[in-house]
């Protein structure tokens, strides 16, 4: 079975010539990555990023923007190697929304 | 690490294997022949890797040169046309 | 973009990007994938993991890198038959030799000549030279490219207005595993004498992806 992101030869319409400078929360999800597969750190492999990547499901993969899917596997990953536990993820995500409703982000 | 199975030049086939997996041969080019265009050199499995786990022995990835003609039937473009896909060893037999 | 402080010492320098006049000022609410970004960053700098200041560098080492350092290479390449000859056979020496990044992943150099055209894809994501270009255009990692490019090459690139005569063979390129690959454009007549700037100034990105051709102005 063609995994959904093997898309070589699928039917497809014309190619969008679209750029956008990325956005600086993109450029911080590229940069995390960087940080966090360096020898030093050694906290994620590419191969792991991607293999998170392709399981996202084939309609939220689409859906999704190029960093959007990388943030979403940065974070399963770290989540899979034990770097963050859900507690202290979910904490920190109710934590954000509360300093956002403050007015503090 | 044992040497590289292909040298430039060889004929091989892609294995028409369907697993599941983080697998790096793209479904389009398996079962397909062609020619092994250079040795890229030794890495560890990808597929292993990406459960963070070591991914060895090494093995040999090889840049493979197909006609387009022969991957796709519908294909519009004179023979020469080529397409040069990066293969690892296990997924290679020869042809 | 909102300023995003935080509780600890390390200041994200979030001000700073005010004045990149390509960024749009966002003020509507963080989405999802923003809060998990800010989530993952905060708890990776509380567990010292990295620094807010870490990131920032890294921000900017990525900015500093654009598709020059890929046209520089290309004009030296096309001035100098011996430093040509280097980049095809070790580009781990000549890169450093025009000042550029050698990058982590191997990079090959795939020539365009009088009988072949290249073409590079990665279909399974978007592997791209970074190190030598900077970050990959949106197209580039399109499901229409990534699909189309690999099975009608002449079309998609006829969809960047660049036409390939059937007597040169267009050879594809799909990324798949370690290997980077910038392509080589041909050099058009007519540059005789100019110095490796001159040169430079018309080695586009997308010449070197393979959509287009180096042309003079």
């Amino acid at each position: 079975m063609r995994q959904h992101h093997d898309m070589g030869g699928e039917p497809a319409g014309a190619v969008e010539k679209t750029e956008h400078d990325y956005a600086p929360w993109e450029k911080r999800v590229d940069a995390l990555m960087v940080l966090l597969s360096d020898r030093e750190r050694n906290l994620m492999k590419v191969d792991e990023l991607r293999k998170n990547i392709e399981a996202i499901g084939p309609d939220a993969y689409h859906k999704m923007s190029y960093y959007e899917r990388w943030i979403t596997s940065i974070t399963s990953t770290l989540l899979q190697r034990g770097a963050i536990t859900s507690d202290e993820l979910a904490t920190k995500i109710a934590d954000i929304e509360r300093r956002e409703k403050a007015g503090l982000l | 690490m044992s040497p590289a199975r292909f040298q430039p030049g060889d004929r091989v086939r892609v294995r028409q294997a369907d697993v599941p997996g983080h697998l790096r041969t793209p479904w389009y080019i398996r079962g397909h022949a062609g020619e092994i265009e250079r040795i890229c050199g030794f890495f560890a499995n990808p597929e292993e890797l990406a459960f963070n786990r070591h991914g060895l022995p090494k093995r040999a990835l090889y840049r493979v040169r197909f006609a387009q003609k022969q991957v796709w039937p519908d294909y519009q473009g004179p023979a020469t046309d080529t397409i040069d896909v990066e293969i690892y060893e296990h997924w290679l037999d020869k042809a | 973009m909102s300023t995003h402080t935080h509780h600890d010492h390390d200041h994200d320098h979030d001000h700073h990007d005010h004045s990149h006049p390509t960024e749009p000022d966002i003020d509507g609410p963080l989405s999802y994938h923003q809060k998990l970004e800010i989530a993952v960053r905060e708890l990776m700098i509380e567990k010292g993991i990295l620094s807010a200041d870490e990131v920032r560098r890294t921000v900017e080492a990525m900015d500093a890198r654009s598709p020059a350092g890929g046209a520089k290479v290309v004009a030296r390449a096309w001035a100098d038959p011996a430093y040509k000859q280097l980049l095809m056979t070790d580009p781990s020496k000549a890169l450093p030799q025009a000042g550029v990044e050698v990058g982590l992943y191997k990079l090959v150099v795939v020539e365009n000549t009088e009988s072949v055209h290249n073409l590079v894809v990665c279909t399974l994501c978007s592997c791209y030279p970074r190190a030598i270009l900077g970050l990959p255009p949106d197209w580039y990692k399109s499901r229409a490219y990534r699909s189309r490019a690999v099975r009608e090459p002449r079309k998609v690139m006829a969809e960047f207005g660049l036409e390939i005569p059937a007597d040169i063979a267009v050879r594809v390129h799909d990324s798949t595993a370690d290997m980077r690959y910038l392509v080589l454009p041909k050099r058009p007549k007519g540059t005789e004498g100019w110095s490796e700037e001159k040169l430079a100034s018309i080695v586009t990105r997308d010449t070197m992806i393979g959509v287009a051709e180096a042309r003079i102005p």
